[in-house]
Parts: structure tokens; sequence; C-alpha cells
């Protein structure tokens, strides 16, 4: 059903994307599109570029050829940030930083676009709702440095999905963290993935991992990185929407 | 003895030392957490220049000194931009160079040195009015602004990637927090001395990282601190007679000695 693959609009556009480090190309000739509901991970060994290229995406770098779009607006114009929920590595953080956990959550709501305003009672009762999605309510008081870091990972994750972002982005979400606890938060975020209208987009050295739920094969490499797509139930997306039109 | 309380230099001591208690650990808590104490003692030598400066060309001196901390201030956010992995080289670079200044203009303004003296090791007791609007001025701006951007000043301090992802404008929100440093330690050399300002920028800081369960309460804990040790430490001073902004500062020192000592304490 080749209508059904189109309906999706694109979420992140890179065309011809080339970037190095003084004298050192990392990243060359790079294209790539991320569409609505997507899973993408972006997998290579340490080195690679993909964190390079995550930072890319979200503008903390800027490209030297080439042009990024987010939800089809180039980078430079784009101010939607809200869109974007951001899962940091595990390390980015001072663990002495006297923040507890409902303060870092909040803090996703701190953006352009709530500049110079206050909290409001509705923003607090989304930070609520985020600690019970993720079901950490009970640590919501303590102060972040005191969490294990499958905890600590959750409290980021409860900050991206504050704001109900379009786009999900997390790099290297589950470095530095147990096994097991790797493995229950990335069943956490395929479920979120399979049951929610999000865009997923994670850097990640752990092949196996998003083998299983990405497939085998990467869709696309460049360089040392490698591409896995997984398109959410996407035909079914796609019926969903023409039915609808049909009927209006 | 207590005549000292109700004299005239002791109370404008008294205001300029409550007012620089609120500021200094106010803006430190946001040098510290981004592990840039150092700026304080860089930007109270830099200003140190300014006041030599002034003594000389006899501009009022706190005034030099405020415009050269904030053209330091701005001359550092510069260089941390050129070698960006090498933080700290900015900072050397400005301290440097305002010793060699101040240096500079000592030996130009021999005259002039004793008053020049009070601005490094502090003169509290020398405060007079113009110096109290100077100190209350700054401190009205730096609660505006902190209270206009706290949240932002969070997150910018907490993760920097995480603000600039949120399109927060991170490089205008370093560069207010290094001018209200500058703001700040150039008024507060007066009141303990330029060797002996990032003391009061860090050390109330320290404690109450070690203390604190929240971001809040760190800032209103780092600041009922060093109001206890600014009012503790002129009175032990005006009852002794010692140095007042030296005592303020043992004082904190003690306060944090205390607290480790408690926190050992409570964990062996």
């Amino acid at each position: 059903m080749p209508a059904a693959q189109d309906c999706h609009q694109p979420i992140i556009q890179l065309k011809n994307i080339s970037f190095s480090y003084r004298d050192q190309q990392v990243i060359q000739g790079l294209n790539f599109t991320a569409k609505e509901r997507d899973f993408i991970g972006i997998v290579g060994s340490n080195g690679a570029g993909k964190t390079t290229l995550l930072r890319l995406i979200v503008g903390l770098l800027p490209a030297a050829e080439g042009s990024i779009e987010l939800f089809g607006e180039p980078i430079r114009r784009f101010r939607d940030w809200e869109r974007i929920g951001y899962v940091p590595q595990k390390n980015s953080f001072n663990p002495l930083f006297p923040a507890t956990v409902r303060e870092v959550i909040m803090s996703g709501l701190y953006n352009r676009k709530n500049l110079f305003r206050r909290i409001t009672r509705q923003q607090q009762q989304k930070c609520d709702d985020a600690l019970e999605v993720m079901r950490i309510q009970n640590i919501a008081d303590k102060r972040i440095g005191q969490l294990s870091g499958g905890q600590q990972q959750r409290v980021f994750l409860a900050r991206a999905l504050i704001n109900r972002p379009d786009l999900l982005v997390l790099d290297e979400p589950t470095i530095g963290i147990d096994a097991e606890t790797q493995a229950s938060f990335f069943e956490l975020i395929t479920h979120m993935h399979a049951h929610h209208d999000m865009t997923f987009l994670m850097v990640t050295h752990d092949l196996d991992m998003v083998q299983g739920y990405l497939g085998q094969k990467p869709v696309d490499q460049n360089g040392k990185i490698q591409f896995f797509v997984r398109h959410s139930h996407e035909a079914q997306d796609c019926v969903e929407q023409d039915l609808q039109h049909t009927l209006v | 003895m207590l005549d000292i309380l109700s004299s005239d230099f002791f109370q404008r001591a008294l205001l300029g030392g409550l007012l620089i208690g609120i500021t200094a650990p106010l803006i430190g808590i946001f040098l510290v957490l981004r592990r840039l104490s150092m700026i304080g003692d860089t930007l109270s030598h830099v200003t140190i220049a300014g006041v030599a400066l002034g003594f000389l060309i006899e501009v009022y001196p706190l005034a030099a000194g405020l415009v050269f901390a904030v053209l330091a201030s701005f001359a550092i956010e510069k260089l941390r931009k050129a070698y960006k992995s090498y933080a700290e080289l900015s900072i050397a670079i400005i301290m440097s160079g305002g010793v060699a200044l101040a240096s500079l203009f000592f030996t130009l303004g021999m005259g002039y040195n004793n008053d020049v003296m009070s601005y490094l090791f502090g003169s509290i007791y020398t405060l007079d009015v113009n110096d109290l609007y100077m100190v209350g001025g700054v401190t009205i701006i730096v609660i505006t602004v902190i209270s206009l951007f706290f949240k932002e000043l969070f997150l910018l301090s907490f993760e920097e990637d995480a603000a600039s992802v949120s399109g927060l404008p991170v490089k205008w929100m370093n560069m207010i927090i290094t001018v209200l440093t500058a703001l700040v330690v150039s008024t507060a050399i007066k009141i303990v001395g330029a060797l002996l300002v990032s003391a009061l920028l860090t050390i109330p800081v320290a404690i109450s990282l070690l203390l604190a369960k929240s971001f809040r309460s760190a800032i209103v804990l780092s600041v009922v601190l060093s109001e206890i040790a600014v009012v503790g430490g002129l009175m032990m001073a005006g009852f002794f007679n010692l140095a007042p902004g030296a005592t303020i500062v043992l004082l904190l020192i003690s306060f944090l000695i205390l607290t480790l000592i408690g926190k050992k304490g409570l964990t062996t």
C-alpha cells in the first residue's frame, strides 16, 4: 500500500551533512529522513560520530555543510523546542548538584517560550503526571545524585516527557547502568513507542539492544554510523487517517 | 563596649555587610555549581587595578573598580570561547593581567597606596553613604535579574546542553552571570577585601551543598549562613577589635569545619 507510507510527515531531514573537528572528518555527505512515529537507532562504536550527529540534530553544533530541518523548518528558524524531549547521557550532570527529582523534572518546562513566566499550577500538575507515569512519585523529593543510575534515567525521561513532545531524543541513555536495568529501560521506551504518537531517536553503542526491536540490518550507513529504523504500525496509522478523511 | 553598635560607621558597615551577605552567595551558587569558583578571585584582582586607577585619576575608586570588573568579565567570556576546553585558562590570564595593572598603578600613585590597601584587605568601617548606595543598587539589580531568570539559571547550571536544546539564550545567560559577578565582587571588596571576596561567594554555598535537600533550600541556606557570618563577624570584630573582613571569613570557615565534622559524625 504505497499511500500508507506517504501519510507520515518528515520530523528530521538531514541533507548532505558534513562535520569535522579541526582536520578530522567525522560525518561526510549524510542524508537521512526520520518520519512521524519512527523509532531510529543510531548505532556506532566510540568515536564513530554518533553523538556529534545527535548534537547537530538538536542544534548544539552547527553543521559545516548541508541542511537540517526539524518538523519541516530549517533548524536556524526552528523555535518549537518544546516539541523535542531530550534525555542526556547519565554522566552529563554534576551528581553533587543539590536538585530534587521534582526540580529536575520541572526544568523540562524551562524553554524559550516560558522565559519570564511563573510556574503555573497546571504545569505543576504536569510534573505530578510525569512522576506518576514513570512511577517515581516516592522519590520526588530526593536529591538526584542520591538515586541509582536506572532511577536517574527515569527522572530524565520524565523531564523529557513533561511537554508531551513529538520527538524524543535519547543520547546513550543506558550507558553506565547495569544490564538488567538497561533491558527494563529499553523495554519501557519500546512500549512507549508502540503506544504513543512519538518519534524516537536513540543514540547507542549497544547493537544487540536495538537489533531485537529495530531489526537485524541497518537501513542506512554513513562511515561507522549505522541507522536502524522501525516504523510504528505505519500501515494501520495511514489506513485510519485515510478513513477519517473519507468520512469527513 | 556597646557604644560601637550605635555608632554611624558600625551601622553603615552592618547594612553594607547584610546586603553583600545576600548577593554574594546568591550569585556564588551559580558559580560554584558551574565550577567557576575562581572567577570571583579573578574579578576582585582586576577590581583592585580599577580602584588603584580611580585613586590615580581622582575618580570614585569603587566605580572605577566596577567598570574594570565588568570589562574583565566580558574579556573572560571572550577568552572562554577562544579556549573552549581550557575554561580555567581565561581566568588565569585575566587574573595575572589584573595584578599586573594594579601593581603598575600602585607604583605610579605611591601616595595612595594606603587607601588601595584598604580595598585589598577590606575596610568595612570606612563605608560611606556613596558606597552604601552602590551596594544597595547592585543588590537590587542582582535580586531582580536572578528572580527573573531563576528557573532558566537553574537549568543552565544543572545541564547546559539541556538548556540549549530548550532554546534558551545560553550565551546571554552566561554573560549575565559573569556581569552580575563583576558587580557583586567590585562592591564586596571594600567589605571583606579583594583577597577574601571569593570566600563570601563560595564558602556559604560549600556548606549548603552539604546540607540542602533541594536547590531552593541550598540558596536560602547559603544566604542565611552568610548573613549570620556577616553579623556575627562584625560583632566579634567590634568587641575584640579584630579585622572585620577576616573575622567574617574565618567564621564562615569554622561553620564549614563544624558542618563537615557534624556530617562525618552522622555518617559514622
